[in-house]
């Protein structure tokens, strides 16, 4: 339980979640539940099978390389929280 | 006016014969919304003023004898995690509660081409994360068949407000079957089409390398119509397909004799209620009945498919989710440092699912479990879809229930996620594979609806439409509504 409770835990830091040790231990406990189906997965044998990454068999797709118009920076703005001179404006980060 | 009822073909024809204008059907149908959703609670937002001024539009194209699109005049409703230019867009969550997208999805800009008229975003399990529509950050939207009963999920408001006549037709996402889950617990016809077939563009992604948008309709009639007007390349989304649409009305042709039929026994397992099993197999007696040879088969690794979806799925997601941030849109708690304020938006911002969601695939996709069980699950996929590619050797469509029961009650799941993961069960392995799966109501059980899906191989929607056309022709009905049964009672 407790190592699983510090990768969980991990996990949260990782994604970005504040999270409280009481919703942690909620988590961790579905975690716990629903891990076990996903191990009956590691007992079948995949030795020679490729990952599906992908269900289209179509790789490299490109287009021509032209330009045209984006969205403008009002409205690339429109839904930000935070602007300031026409930018994203966000917290101090150092 | 009932406009309750009226299918595509239908609503089209009343426009055509100048029996109503397209204002006053909108109205009509605004009206029946006012009425009706105070209780069903399908939309999260109803788009009066938008809608109207769509309609008016199109009478102003009418009276000066321009050409009108396909589906003109005809309304619609659109999962609220969808697109919409300037129309909110919340994926029914408090993190995307005032987002305005400044753009339209490709499926809603084809649809708008070709006539059609939103009349709102409808409510869903927040970023498409659950079964029920019990997830929604706003409120729970009720079945039309039984108002103690979920609508299913993700894409619950969608399926409930076809199914109870507030629109003629909606749009949903299907990721691991969240279009045809709800569809068959509301008693509609639902299409998850093949995974590049219809553009992924402006649909806020929940897991990218399985969503799909697709139709739920009335029937199968309005299915292939809809499909024929969202199907197609993108140069938007790189996994949609360049390659040839067909004309999906055109395969509406009440003929399946000689259709190779097979019916995976692992699909009608246990688990599986043999009540809705006796009406799967009834429809299937009916296909029969129309020529088609139908044998049993197995897809041996589909019982995995649930553990590979929730690894997949939750992985995906908790990668594409990081965008969430409270920087570029959504919302935001303020913060000293942008670290902080990064973690308390998104602990603000997410609802419990999504958030054991975004735990669960970061948990699963760190460094000591990435092998074990993210490799690990894209290969079973292989297997999954292996059996598939080995199943349409044999047989043109493969033919199931679409869910083990029919609709559940509020609350009864929603404390036990394992129960709730089990309505899924059958519907998912379609998506691992990307084939094409259509739900078609094909009787009741206790007077709820019971589903049956048809899949078929990747871009093959064509035999999908001709088969569930050639069943709903025969089934003794158009199709099911919430007041009549359609005339499909018990024992259908």
């Amino acid at each position: 339980m407790a190592s699983i409770w510090e990768a969980v835990k991990r996990s949260a830091i990782s994604a970005n979640l504040d999270v409280s040790e009481e919703e942690l231990d909620i988590y961790v406990q579905r975690i716990k539940d629903i891990i076990g189906t996903m191990d009956e997965l590691r007992g079948i044998s995949t030795e020679n099978t490729e990952p599906t990454v992908n269900v289209l068999s179509a790789q490299n797709i490109f287009r021509e390389d032209t330009v045209w118009e984006g969205l403008s920076r009002d409205s690339a703005l429109k839904n930000a929280p935070c602007v300031e001179d026409g930018q994203f404006r966000v917290p101090k980060i150092v | 006016m009932d406009v309750s009822k009226l299918t595509i073909t239908e609503t089209r024809a009343l426009l055509a014969d100048r029996k109503i204008n397209a204002q006053e059907l909108i109205n009509a149908f605004l009206s029946y919304i006012r009425k009706t959703d105070g209780d069903t609670k399908a939309f999260i937002n109803v788009t009066e003023e938008q809608a109207l001024m769509r309609a008016k539009k199109i009478d102003d194209a009418v009276k000066s004898g321009k050409n009108l699109g396909p589906l003109s005049g005809v309304p619609m409703g659109v999962k609220d995690n969808i697109c919409t230019k300037d129309i909110k867009t919340t994926c029914a969550s408090k993190m995307l509660d005032n987002f305005l997208p400044p753009y339209d999805a490709t499926v809603v800009e084809r649809l708008h081409d070709a006539g059609a008229i939103t009349l709102g975003k409808l409510n869903m399990d927040e970023f498409a994360m659950g079964s029920s529509t019990e997830n929604s950050y706003y409120f729970k939207t009720k079945n039309p068949w039984d108002g103690g009963r979920v609508p299913g999920g993700s894409s619950g408001g969608s399926a409930a407000a076809v199914a109870s006549g507030q629109v003629v037709y909606s749009l949903g996402s299907d990721t691991g079957g969240s279009i045809r889950q709800p569809a068959a617990f509301c008693g509609v016809v639902g299409l998850k089409p093949s995974y590049g077939r219809v553009s992924r563009w402006g649909l806020v992604a929940f897991a990218p390398s399985m969503d799909q948008v697709g139709p739920i309709t009335k029937n199968v009639r309005d299915c292939a119509l809809v499909l024929n007007n969202i199907a197609g390349h993108d140069s938007l989304d790189t996994t949609s397909m360049d390659c040839e649409v067909p004309d999906y009305e055109r395969a509406l042709v009440d003929d399946i004799k000689g259709l190779r039929v097979g019916i995976p026994e692992e699909f009608f397992g246990k688990g599986t209620d043999p009540a809705v099993i006796d009406r799967v197999e009834r429809a299937i007696g009916i296909l029969e009945e129309q020529g088609a040879i139908c044998e049993k088969t197995t897809l041996p690794n589909s019982k995995y498919a649930l553990p590979v979806y929730y690894v997949i799925a939750t992985c995906e997601a908790s990668s594409g989710l990081a965008r969430f941030d409270g920087v570029r849109f959504g919302c935001r708690s303020e913060a000293e440092d942008l670290v902080s304020m990064y973690k308390s938006t998104r602990a603000e911002g997410f609802g419990p699912e999504v958030k054991f969601r975004i735990l669960l695939g970061t948990y699963l996709l760190g460094p000591e479990n990435y092998d074990k069980y993210y490799t690990k699950a894209l290969k079973v996929r292989t297997l999954i879809r292996d059996d598939f590619e080995r199943a349409f050797k044999k047989y043109d469509i493969l033919v199931s229930p679409t869910t083990p029961t029919t609709a559940f009650k509020f609350g009864e799941r929603m404390s036990n996620p394992a129960a709730m993961r089990q309505s899924d069960l059958l519907t998912i392995p379609a998506n691992m594979a990307g084939i094409p799966a259509i739900t078609v109501p094909c009787g009741l059980v206790e007077g709820m609806p019971v589903g049956m899906q048809i899949m078929g191989r990747p871009f093959g929607e064509k035999t999908l439409l001709r088969a569930a056309y050639t069943y709903e022709c025969h089934r003794g009905c158009d199709y099911m509504t919430p007041t009549t049964g359609g005339g499909l009672g018990e024992g259908v």
